[in-house]
């Protein structure tokens, strides 16, 4: 049983061009999966611009009862979205990993299109080592695990 | 006001003469196809900039580094962050022009050129042409339209090099919103 359940990436004309599942239950069929990240994709850019705060940069967390939506979208456009289980902290560290993990195997990989579907393999094992490593993370940040400790159990 | 210098993150480190070597054979290799100095020149740039669009995410996501308010606020992180992290020089900002849409970077080292010296058949190369190439993808990716060139260079007998940034527009509101009209 997985604490992340699938991450997804968006490029900035709000196409999917990257999903995983890392928790089989929890997995959406394809077409829900390209559905979600452009509905996703409109409702953040709308939000932002409905946002009475100045400067607002869109949605970064959806509760729902049964997962947490948490969104990070870089400066240059790219959303990564991560659907986990509710409450579980931590998450946007494990985003911006993500997103170094990004940039490290994807945008240098020479054969990589940008702003085209992402098939590179090397991506695909280091996000799943990251996913892995995930509750070690949040051994690593002791208070924030402890809060947590009731809630999960 | 722009940040403070703020630690730069540590990459994994290379050999700074391989780089440079690799660099410098780069430039010949473009020298030989294309036969014709402003055309490497352009070529240099045109790689910098393919470049510049894919490491400006490198960037962002190991600095952490948020949105910038300002040109004025981006030219001093491209200066104290990012050329730092990447080549491990710094720049200094100077020279702004009075509606701030122009400004000057003058760095006093260039690991490009480490062991260049020009010969005087190859004064139109713009030996470094790569790096405004860099500045430029990698602005244009935040949505700033900069034109990036050098002004002086070292390798021409000027005592530092000197890249001049021009602001050319500055998407920040529409984007990403932009109307597929």
């Amino acid at each position: 049983m997985s604490l992340i359940y699938s991450l997804y990436v968006i490029n900035k004309s709000g196409g999917l061009i990257y999903s995983r599942d890392f928790e089989p239950s929890a997995k959406l069929d394809l077409n829900d999966t390209l559905r979600l990240a452009s509905i996703w994709h409109s409702l953040h850019a709308i939000a932002s611009q409905l946002s009475p705060a100045p400067g607002c940069g869109g949605i970064e967390l959806l509760q729902a009862e049964s997962f947490d939506l948490h969104c990070l979208q870089a400066p240059t456009g790219t959303k990564f979205l991560l659907m986990v289980e509710p409450q579980c902290p931590q998450v946007t560290a494990l985003l911006g990993r993500i997103y170094e993990l990004y940039s490290d195997f994807v945008m240098k990989n020479p054969f990589y299109e940008v702003e085209q579907v992402i098939k590179c393999e090397l991506f695909d094992e280091a996000v799943d080592l990251a996913v892995k490593r995930y509750p070690l993370m949040l051994l690593a940040a002791p208070q924030q695990a402890l809060v947590l400790g009731p809630l999960g159990a | 006001m722009p940040p403070g210098p703020r630690p730069v993150p540590q990459l994994e480190q290379i050999n700074a003469e391989i780089f440079t070597l690799t660099y410098g054979s780069i430039v010949r290799q473009l020298i030989a196809d294309f036969e014709d100095l402003d055309e490497v020149n352009k070529q240099l740039e045109k790689m910098g900039y393919n470049i510049g669009v894919r490491l400006v995410d490198e960037f962002l996501a190991k600095s952490k580094q948020g949105r910038c308010s300002s040109f004025r606020e981006a030219a001093e992180v491209v200066a104290r962050q990012a050329l730092p992290m990447f080549l491990n020089v710094s720049a200094a900002v100077t020279n702004w022009s009075a509606d701030g849409t122009e400004c000057s970077l003058v760095l006093t080292d260039n690991p490009l050129a480490d062991f260049v010296e020009l010969p005087d058949e190859y004064r139109s190369l713009r030996y470094s042409n790569l790096l405004p190439g860099v500045i430029r993808g990698g602005l244009e990716m935040v949505n700033m339209e900069v034109d990036c060139r050098f002004v002086q260079d070292m390798l021409k007998g000027a005592d530092c090099y000197e890249l001049r940034l021009r602001l050319k527009e500055h998407k920040d509101e529409q984007y990403p919103f932009k109307d597929d009209d």
